[in-house]
Protein backbone atom coordinates (compact mmCIF):
# COMPACT_ATOMS: atom_id res chain seq x y z
CA UNK A 1 0.00 0.00 0.00
CA UNK A 2 1.71 3.21 1.00
CA UNK A 3 5.02 3.71 1.59
CA UNK A 4 4.86 6.28 4.33
CA UNK A 5 8.40 6.64 4.79
CA UNK A 6 9.31 7.38 1.13
CA UNK A 7 9.66 10.64 -0.15
CA UNK A 8 9.37 10.76 -3.80
CA UNK A 9 12.37 13.13 -5.14
CA UNK A 10 11.17 16.94 -6.03
CA UNK A 11 12.49 17.61 -9.52
CA UNK A 12 13.30 21.31 -10.02
CA UNK A 13 12.91 22.41 -13.28
CA UNK A 14 15.33 25.59 -13.58
CA UNK A 15 15.00 27.98 -16.32
CA UNK A 16 16.59 31.41 -14.24
CA UNK A 17 20.04 33.14 -14.89
CA UNK A 18 22.26 31.01 -16.44
CA UNK A 19 19.66 28.80 -18.18
CA UNK A 20 17.94 28.65 -21.31
CA UNK A 21 14.06 27.88 -20.73
CA UNK A 22 12.79 24.69 -22.13
CA UNK A 23 11.09 24.70 -25.00
CA UNK A 24 7.50 26.32 -24.84
CA UNK A 25 6.16 23.66 -26.52
CA UNK A 26 7.25 20.86 -24.67
CA UNK A 27 7.60 22.18 -21.13
CA UNK A 28 4.12 21.05 -19.83
CA UNK A 29 4.18 18.26 -21.18
CA UNK A 30 7.55 17.43 -19.07
CA UNK A 31 5.56 18.64 -16.35
CA UNK A 32 2.90 16.35 -16.43
CA UNK A 33 4.91 13.14 -17.46
CA UNK A 34 6.88 13.25 -14.83
CA UNK A 35 3.82 13.65 -12.45
CA UNK A 36 2.10 11.07 -14.11
CA UNK A 37 5.57 9.23 -12.90
CA UNK A 38 4.73 10.14 -8.95
CA UNK A 39 7.68 12.61 -9.21
CA UNK A 40 6.84 16.24 -7.15
CA UNK A 41 7.55 19.30 -9.57
CA UNK A 42 8.94 22.41 -9.13
CA UNK A 43 9.46 25.25 -11.53
CA UNK A 44 11.89 28.01 -9.98
CA UNK A 45 12.59 31.02 -12.08
CA UNK A 46 15.02 33.22 -10.09
CA UNK A 47 14.23 32.04 -6.34
CA UNK A 48 15.77 29.30 -5.23
CA UNK A 49 14.16 26.24 -4.74
CA UNK A 50 12.71 25.60 -1.21
CA UNK A 51 14.74 22.72 0.51
CA UNK A 52 13.28 22.72 4.14
CA UNK A 53 11.48 19.00 3.32
CA UNK A 54 15.14 17.36 2.62
CA UNK A 55 14.98 14.34 0.64
CA UNK A 56 16.15 13.46 -3.06
CA UNK A 57 16.03 16.36 -5.24
CA UNK A 58 17.14 16.52 -9.25
CA UNK A 59 17.54 19.74 -11.27
CA UNK A 60 17.20 19.99 -14.61
CA UNK A 61 17.69 23.06 -16.71
CA UNK A 62 19.34 23.84 -19.99
CA UNK A 63 22.31 24.72 -18.80
CA UNK A 64 24.21 27.00 -21.79
CA UNK A 65 27.22 27.39 -19.81
CA UNK A 66 27.41 23.96 -18.34
CA UNK A 67 25.91 23.08 -15.13
CA UNK A 68 25.63 24.88 -12.23
CA UNK A 69 26.97 23.84 -8.83
CA UNK A 70 24.51 23.62 -6.19
CA UNK A 71 24.88 22.55 -2.73
CA UNK A 72 22.61 21.90 0.37
CA UNK A 73 23.95 23.82 3.29
CA UNK A 74 22.32 22.16 5.44
CA UNK A 75 22.93 18.84 4.35
CA UNK A 76 19.02 17.53 4.55
CA UNK A 77 18.85 17.48 1.23
CA UNK A 78 20.79 15.40 -1.65
CA UNK A 79 20.76 17.62 -4.75
CA UNK A 80 21.58 15.60 -8.58
CA UNK A 81 21.63 17.71 -11.88
CA UNK A 82 20.96 16.88 -15.41
CA UNK A 83 21.44 18.95 -18.25
CA UNK A 84 18.71 18.33 -20.50
CA UNK A 85 19.56 21.01 -23.39
CA UNK A 86 18.25 19.31 -26.68
CA UNK A 87 16.27 16.34 -25.61
CA UNK A 88 12.83 15.55 -26.19
CA UNK A 89 10.14 15.35 -23.37
CA UNK A 90 10.48 11.29 -23.40
CA UNK A 91 14.32 11.81 -23.06
CA UNK A 92 14.27 14.65 -20.96
CA UNK A 93 11.98 12.09 -18.43
CA UNK A 94 14.58 9.18 -18.86
CA UNK A 95 17.58 11.50 -17.48
CA UNK A 96 14.96 12.09 -14.35
CA UNK A 97 14.62 8.02 -14.13
CA UNK A 98 18.30 7.38 -14.46
CA UNK A 99 19.08 10.42 -11.87
CA UNK A 100 16.93 9.05 -9.47
CA UNK A 101 18.66 5.22 -9.88
CA UNK A 102 17.55 3.11 -6.89
CA UNK A 103 15.72 5.30 -4.95
CA UNK A 104 12.28 4.21 -4.41
CA UNK A 105 9.54 5.71 -4.68
CA UNK A 106 5.13 5.35 -5.18
CA UNK A 107 3.97 5.38 -8.84
CA UNK A 108 0.31 6.65 -9.71
CA UNK A 109 -1.02 3.74 -11.90
CA UNK A 110 -1.07 3.84 -15.50
CA UNK A 111 -4.34 6.35 -16.63
CA UNK A 112 -5.46 3.41 -18.73
CA UNK A 113 -5.71 1.26 -15.76
CA UNK A 114 -7.75 4.21 -13.94
CA UNK A 115 -10.06 4.08 -16.89
CA UNK A 116 -10.73 0.60 -17.37
CA UNK A 117 -12.26 0.03 -13.94
CA UNK A 118 -11.37 -0.40 -9.68
CA UNK A 119 -7.69 -0.14 -9.14
CA UNK A 120 -6.75 -2.89 -6.77
CA UNK A 121 -4.85 -1.90 -3.41
CA UNK A 122 -1.50 -3.21 -4.02
CA UNK A 123 2.24 -2.10 -3.40
CA UNK A 124 2.48 -1.48 -7.23
CA UNK A 125 -1.13 0.54 -7.55
CA UNK A 126 -2.55 2.09 -4.42
CA UNK A 127 -5.04 4.25 -4.69
CA UNK A 128 -5.42 6.72 -2.68
CA UNK A 129 -8.83 5.98 -0.57
CA UNK A 130 -9.13 6.91 2.93
CA UNK A 131 -11.70 8.91 5.13
CA UNK A 132 -11.23 12.80 5.46
CA UNK A 133 -12.40 14.47 7.93
CA UNK A 134 -14.13 18.32 7.47
CA UNK A 135 -13.19 19.40 11.42
CA UNK A 136 -15.97 22.27 10.29
CA UNK A 137 -18.70 19.68 10.43
CA UNK A 138 -17.08 17.16 12.21
CA UNK A 139 -18.84 17.02 15.88
CA UNK A 140 -16.50 14.30 17.33
CA UNK A 141 -19.58 12.07 18.05
CA UNK A 142 -17.12 9.11 16.93
CA UNK A 143 -19.88 6.96 15.46
CA UNK A 144 -17.59 6.45 12.73
CA UNK A 145 -14.48 5.34 14.97
CA UNK A 146 -17.15 2.99 16.40
CA UNK A 147 -18.49 1.57 13.15
CA UNK A 148 -14.73 1.06 11.70
CA UNK A 149 -14.10 -2.83 11.84
CA UNK A 150 -10.25 -1.68 10.22
CA UNK A 151 -8.86 0.57 12.95
CA UNK A 152 -8.49 3.38 10.44
CA UNK A 153 -9.70 5.41 12.80
CA UNK A 154 -8.43 7.43 16.13
CA UNK A 155 -8.11 9.60 18.93
CA UNK A 156 -6.01 12.60 18.79
CA UNK A 157 -4.31 13.96 21.76
CA UNK A 158 -7.10 16.96 22.39
CA UNK A 159 -9.76 14.05 22.63
CA UNK A 160 -10.75 14.57 18.45
CA UNK A 161 -11.73 12.22 16.02
CA UNK A 162 -8.22 11.55 13.64
CA UNK A 163 -7.51 9.41 10.73
CA UNK A 164 -4.95 6.95 12.64
CA UNK A 165 -4.27 4.87 9.96
CA UNK A 166 -5.64 5.47 6.35
CA UNK A 167 -3.52 2.97 4.38
CA UNK A 168 -5.91 0.55 6.57
CA UNK A 169 -9.02 1.43 4.56
CA UNK A 170 -10.74 -0.33 2.21
CA UNK A 171 -10.45 0.84 -1.84
CA UNK A 172 -13.72 1.96 -2.76
CA UNK A 173 -15.65 1.60 0.34
CA UNK A 174 -17.62 4.62 1.41
CA UNK A 175 -19.47 2.88 3.92
CA UNK A 176 -18.46 5.19 7.05
CA UNK A 177 -19.55 8.13 5.41
CA UNK A 178 -22.84 6.65 5.50
CA UNK A 179 -22.83 6.36 9.40
CA UNK A 180 -21.86 10.24 9.72
CA UNK A 181 -24.55 12.12 11.07
CA UNK A 182 -23.02 14.93 9.94
CA UNK A 183 -21.81 14.42 6.63
CA UNK A 184 -18.38 15.25 7.54
CA UNK A 185 -16.63 12.25 6.37
CA UNK A 186 -15.26 12.47 2.40
CA UNK A 187 -13.58 10.50 -0.06
CA UNK A 188 -11.98 12.62 -2.32
CA UNK A 189 -11.73 9.91 -4.91
CA UNK A 190 -15.13 8.94 -4.28
CA UNK A 191 -17.04 9.91 -7.68
CA UNK A 192 -20.03 11.86 -6.34
CA UNK A 193 -21.11 14.41 -3.70
CA UNK A 194 -21.32 15.18 -0.73
CA UNK A 195 -18.88 12.39 -0.43
CA UNK A 196 -16.53 13.52 -2.70
CA UNK A 197 -15.84 16.69 -0.58
CA UNK A 198 -18.43 18.69 -2.65
CA UNK A 199 -20.80 21.55 -0.99
CA UNK A 200 -23.10 19.89 1.33
CA UNK A 201 -26.86 20.79 1.01
CA UNK A 202 -29.81 20.19 3.62
CA UNK A 203 -31.42 17.71 1.57
CA UNK A 204 -28.06 15.63 1.65
CA UNK A 205 -28.33 15.19 5.38
CA UNK A 206 -31.43 14.27 5.33
CA UNK A 207 -30.76 11.73 2.37
CA UNK A 208 -27.50 10.87 4.06
CA UNK A 209 -29.13 10.33 7.40
CA UNK A 210 -31.84 8.07 5.80
CA UNK A 211 -28.77 5.99 4.30
CA UNK A 212 -26.74 5.87 7.25
CA UNK A 213 -29.53 4.61 9.34
CA UNK A 214 -28.21 1.19 8.41
CA UNK A 215 -29.56 -0.73 11.08
CA UNK A 216 -33.38 0.45 9.98
CA UNK A 217 -32.34 -0.83 6.29
CA UNK A 218 -31.54 -4.46 7.83
CA UNK A 219 -33.78 -4.35 10.55
CA UNK A 220 -31.20 -3.97 13.47
CA UNK A 221 -28.08 -3.12 13.89
CA UNK A 222 -25.42 -4.15 11.13
CA UNK A 223 -23.22 -6.17 13.35
CA UNK A 224 -25.43 -8.06 14.96
CA UNK A 225 -27.63 -8.61 11.81
CA UNK A 226 -24.43 -10.63 10.12
CA UNK A 227 -23.65 -12.28 13.62
CA UNK A 228 -27.49 -13.06 13.28
CA UNK A 229 -27.62 -14.11 9.71
CA UNK A 230 -24.23 -16.15 10.41
CA UNK A 231 -25.51 -18.27 13.60
CA UNK A 232 -28.73 -19.32 11.28
CA UNK A 233 -26.85 -20.20 8.62
CA UNK A 234 -24.67 -22.47 10.76
CA UNK A 235 -27.89 -24.06 12.42
CA UNK A 236 -29.48 -24.67 9.31
CA UNK A 237 -26.14 -26.58 7.78
CA UNK A 238 -25.95 -28.39 11.19
CA UNK A 239 -29.30 -29.30 10.23
CA UNK A 240 -29.67 -29.94 6.90
CA UNK A 241 -26.21 -30.35 6.22
CA UNK A 242 -26.11 -27.96 3.06
CA UNK A 243 -22.72 -26.38 2.88
CA UNK A 244 -24.42 -24.66 -0.43
CA UNK A 245 -27.34 -23.42 1.03
CA UNK A 246 -25.72 -21.58 4.47
CA UNK A 247 -23.63 -20.02 1.46
CA UNK A 248 -26.27 -18.63 -0.62
CA UNK A 249 -27.69 -17.23 2.79
CA UNK A 250 -24.60 -15.47 3.20
CA UNK A 251 -24.22 -14.32 -0.08
CA UNK A 252 -28.06 -13.29 0.13
CA UNK A 253 -26.99 -11.33 3.37
CA UNK A 254 -23.93 -9.43 1.53
CA UNK A 255 -25.89 -8.72 -1.36
CA UNK A 256 -28.53 -6.81 0.40
CA UNK A 257 -26.22 -4.70 2.67
CA UNK A 258 -23.41 -4.60 -0.04
CA UNK A 259 -26.19 -2.45 -2.23
CA UNK A 260 -27.82 -0.64 0.96
CA UNK A 261 -24.56 0.80 2.07
CA UNK A 262 -22.47 0.90 -1.33
CA UNK A 263 -20.16 -1.50 0.15
CA UNK A 264 -18.17 -3.30 -2.09
CA UNK A 265 -18.39 -6.80 -1.88
CA UNK A 266 -14.78 -7.43 -1.30
CA UNK A 267 -14.85 -5.80 1.77
CA UNK A 268 -17.69 -7.62 2.84
CA UNK A 269 -16.40 -11.44 1.79
CA UNK A 270 -13.15 -10.38 3.75
CA UNK A 271 -14.90 -9.72 7.08
CA UNK A 272 -13.41 -11.66 9.43
CA UNK A 273 -15.30 -14.06 12.16
CA UNK A 274 -18.92 -12.77 13.64
CA UNK A 275 -17.03 -13.46 17.02
CA UNK A 276 -14.03 -10.93 15.41
CA UNK A 277 -16.40 -8.82 14.41
CA UNK A 278 -18.13 -8.68 18.29
CA UNK A 279 -14.33 -8.51 19.33
CA UNK A 280 -13.40 -5.71 17.10
CA UNK A 281 -17.15 -3.93 17.29
CA UNK A 282 -16.71 -3.78 21.41
CA UNK A 283 -13.16 -2.61 21.49
CA UNK A 284 -13.84 0.51 18.49
CA UNK A 285 -16.63 1.20 21.22
CA UNK A 286 -14.82 1.47 23.75
CA UNK A 287 -11.94 3.72 21.90
CA UNK A 288 -14.92 6.00 21.37
CA UNK A 289 -16.59 5.67 24.80
CA UNK A 290 -13.44 6.79 26.22
CA UNK A 291 -12.41 9.60 23.71
CA UNK A 292 -15.75 11.34 24.61
CA UNK A 293 -15.71 10.82 28.52
CA UNK A 294 -12.34 12.31 27.87
CA UNK A 295 -13.49 15.11 25.81
CA UNK A 296 -16.66 15.87 28.23
CA UNK A 297 -13.80 16.04 31.50
CA UNK A 298 -11.54 18.49 29.51
CA UNK A 299 -14.56 20.60 28.73
CA UNK A 300 -15.85 20.46 32.29
CA UNK A 301 -12.49 21.02 33.17
CA UNK A 302 -12.00 24.31 31.09
CA UNK A 303 -15.46 25.49 32.44
CA UNK A 304 -14.57 25.14 36.08
CA UNK B 1 -18.79 29.80 16.50
CA UNK B 2 -17.31 28.54 12.69
CA UNK B 3 -14.46 29.91 12.03
CA UNK B 4 -13.09 31.45 8.51
CA UNK B 5 -11.91 28.85 6.21
CA UNK B 6 -10.35 29.05 3.17
CA UNK B 7 -12.32 30.46 0.16
CA UNK B 8 -12.64 29.09 -3.24
CA UNK B 9 -11.06 31.55 -5.30
CA UNK B 10 -12.09 34.46 -7.35
CA UNK B 11 -10.10 36.82 -9.00
CA UNK B 12 -9.74 38.63 -5.61
CA UNK B 13 -6.09 37.72 -4.52
CA UNK B 14 -3.51 38.99 -6.89
CA UNK B 15 -1.67 36.20 -8.69
CA UNK B 16 1.54 38.35 -8.81
CA UNK B 17 4.82 36.61 -7.94
CA UNK B 18 4.20 36.50 -3.63
CA UNK B 19 1.71 34.09 -4.33
CA UNK B 20 2.44 30.93 -4.12
CA UNK B 21 0.96 28.27 -6.86
CA UNK B 22 0.27 24.61 -6.14
CA UNK B 23 -0.76 22.34 -8.89
CA UNK B 24 -2.47 19.14 -7.81
CA UNK B 25 -2.30 16.11 -10.83
CA UNK B 26 -4.71 13.67 -9.55
CA UNK B 27 -2.32 11.34 -10.69
CA UNK B 28 -3.70 8.07 -8.55
CA UNK B 29 -7.02 8.10 -9.66
CA UNK B 30 -7.92 11.38 -11.78
CA UNK B 31 -10.88 12.14 -10.83
CA UNK B 32 -9.97 15.42 -12.36
CA UNK B 33 -11.19 15.71 -16.12
CA UNK B 34 -7.69 15.11 -17.76
CA UNK B 35 -9.05 17.86 -20.07
CA UNK B 36 -9.68 20.14 -17.54
CA UNK B 37 -5.95 19.49 -15.57
CA UNK B 38 -4.19 19.53 -19.17
CA UNK B 39 -5.60 22.71 -20.28
CA UNK B 40 -4.77 24.21 -16.69
CA UNK B 41 -0.92 23.29 -16.88
CA UNK B 42 -0.36 23.92 -20.07
CA UNK B 43 -1.90 27.32 -18.96
CA UNK B 44 0.26 27.41 -15.89
CA UNK B 45 3.36 26.44 -18.30
CA UNK B 46 3.08 29.19 -19.82
CA UNK B 47 3.03 31.69 -17.39
CA UNK B 48 6.13 32.58 -16.85
CA UNK B 49 6.46 31.83 -13.35
CA UNK B 50 7.64 29.63 -10.74
CA UNK B 51 5.06 27.31 -9.72
CA UNK B 52 4.73 23.90 -7.62
CA UNK B 53 3.02 20.96 -8.80
CA UNK B 54 2.11 17.52 -6.63
CA UNK B 55 1.35 14.49 -8.12
CA UNK B 56 -1.52 13.64 -5.80
CA UNK B 57 -2.52 15.57 -2.77
CA UNK B 58 -4.18 12.71 -1.29
CA UNK B 59 -1.36 10.51 -1.87
CA UNK B 60 1.02 13.26 0.10
CA UNK B 61 -1.73 13.43 2.68
CA UNK B 62 -1.93 9.56 3.50
CA UNK B 63 2.32 10.11 3.62
CA UNK B 64 2.05 12.60 6.18
CA UNK B 65 3.96 14.19 3.51
CA UNK B 66 5.98 16.97 5.43
CA UNK B 67 6.01 19.03 2.02
CA UNK B 68 2.62 19.57 2.61
CA UNK B 69 3.40 21.39 6.10
CA UNK B 70 6.09 23.52 4.25
CA UNK B 71 3.32 25.07 1.59
CA UNK B 72 0.68 25.37 4.78
CA UNK B 73 3.00 27.22 6.87
CA UNK B 74 4.22 29.90 4.09
CA UNK B 75 3.68 33.74 4.82
CA UNK B 76 2.84 34.35 1.62
CA UNK B 77 -0.56 33.23 -0.22
CA UNK B 78 -0.99 30.59 -1.68
CA UNK B 79 -3.30 29.55 -4.38
CA UNK B 80 -4.19 25.91 -4.86
CA UNK B 81 -5.19 24.12 -8.11
CA UNK B 82 -7.06 20.96 -6.80
CA UNK B 83 -10.65 20.05 -6.58
CA UNK B 84 -12.99 21.17 -4.24
CA UNK B 85 -12.12 22.89 -1.35
CA UNK B 86 -13.78 21.34 1.50
CA UNK B 87 -11.56 17.93 0.65
CA UNK B 88 -8.52 20.03 0.37
CA UNK B 89 -8.68 21.82 3.29
CA UNK B 90 -9.79 18.14 4.87
CA UNK B 91 -6.84 16.63 3.16
CA UNK B 92 -4.04 19.02 4.62
CA UNK B 93 -5.61 18.67 8.04
CA UNK B 94 -5.27 15.01 7.91
CA UNK B 95 -1.52 15.51 7.04
CA UNK B 96 -1.26 17.96 10.55
CA UNK B 97 -0.03 20.34 7.94
CA UNK B 98 -3.86 22.83 8.33
CA UNK B 99 -4.28 25.61 6.07
CA UNK B 100 -4.27 28.99 7.60
CA UNK B 101 -7.01 30.33 7.49
CA UNK B 102 -6.58 33.71 5.75
CA UNK B 103 -4.60 34.16 2.17
CA UNK B 104 -5.42 30.39 0.55
CA UNK B 105 -7.54 30.28 -1.79
CA UNK B 106 -8.47 26.87 -3.85
CA UNK B 107 -9.95 26.40 -7.72
CA UNK B 108 -12.21 23.56 -8.62
CA UNK B 109 -10.08 21.71 -11.44
CA UNK B 110 -13.19 19.03 -10.93
CA UNK B 111 -16.20 20.92 -11.68
CA UNK B 112 -14.80 24.20 -13.18
CA UNK B 113 -13.98 24.76 -17.19
CA UNK B 114 -10.05 25.52 -17.47
CA UNK B 115 -10.94 28.48 -18.56
CA UNK B 116 -12.73 29.81 -15.50
CA UNK B 117 -10.34 28.06 -13.47
CA UNK B 118 -7.45 30.30 -15.29
CA UNK B 119 -8.91 33.31 -15.10
CA UNK B 120 -9.57 32.89 -11.60
CA UNK B 121 -5.85 32.03 -10.50
CA UNK B 122 -3.67 33.59 -12.89
CA UNK B 123 -5.87 37.22 -13.01
CA UNK B 124 -4.41 40.03 -11.74
CA UNK B 125 -5.73 43.43 -10.20
CA UNK B 126 -5.28 46.12 -12.19
CA UNK B 127 -3.46 47.71 -9.70
CA UNK B 128 -0.76 45.03 -9.59
CA UNK B 129 -0.16 45.47 -13.28
CA UNK B 130 3.06 46.29 -14.56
Amino acid sequence: MIAEALLPPRVVVYEGAGATPLPATDRASIFAALLDRGYAVTRAGAAAADLQAGGAMIVIGCFSDGPPVVGDASGRCDVTIRDVTGLSVGETVAAVEEARGERRMNRPPEASAVANGPIANTAETWKPWFPVIDTARCTNCMQCLSFCLFDVYGVATDHTLRVENPANCKVNCPACSRVCPEVAIMFPKYHAGPIDGGPVAESDIHREKMKVDISALLGGDIYAKLRERSADAKTRFSKERSADQALAERRRCLTKLADAAQIPREVLDALPSPEEIQRRVEAAAARASAAKEAAGAADAGGTA
Amino acid sequence: MTEPQPQAATAAMPADDSTRILYCRCAYAQVVPAAVKDAVLEGLAAAGRGFEMVPDLCEMAARRDPHLAELARGDRPLRIFACWPRAVQGLFALADAPLPKQGVEILNMRTDTAEAVLAGGLAVPDGARS
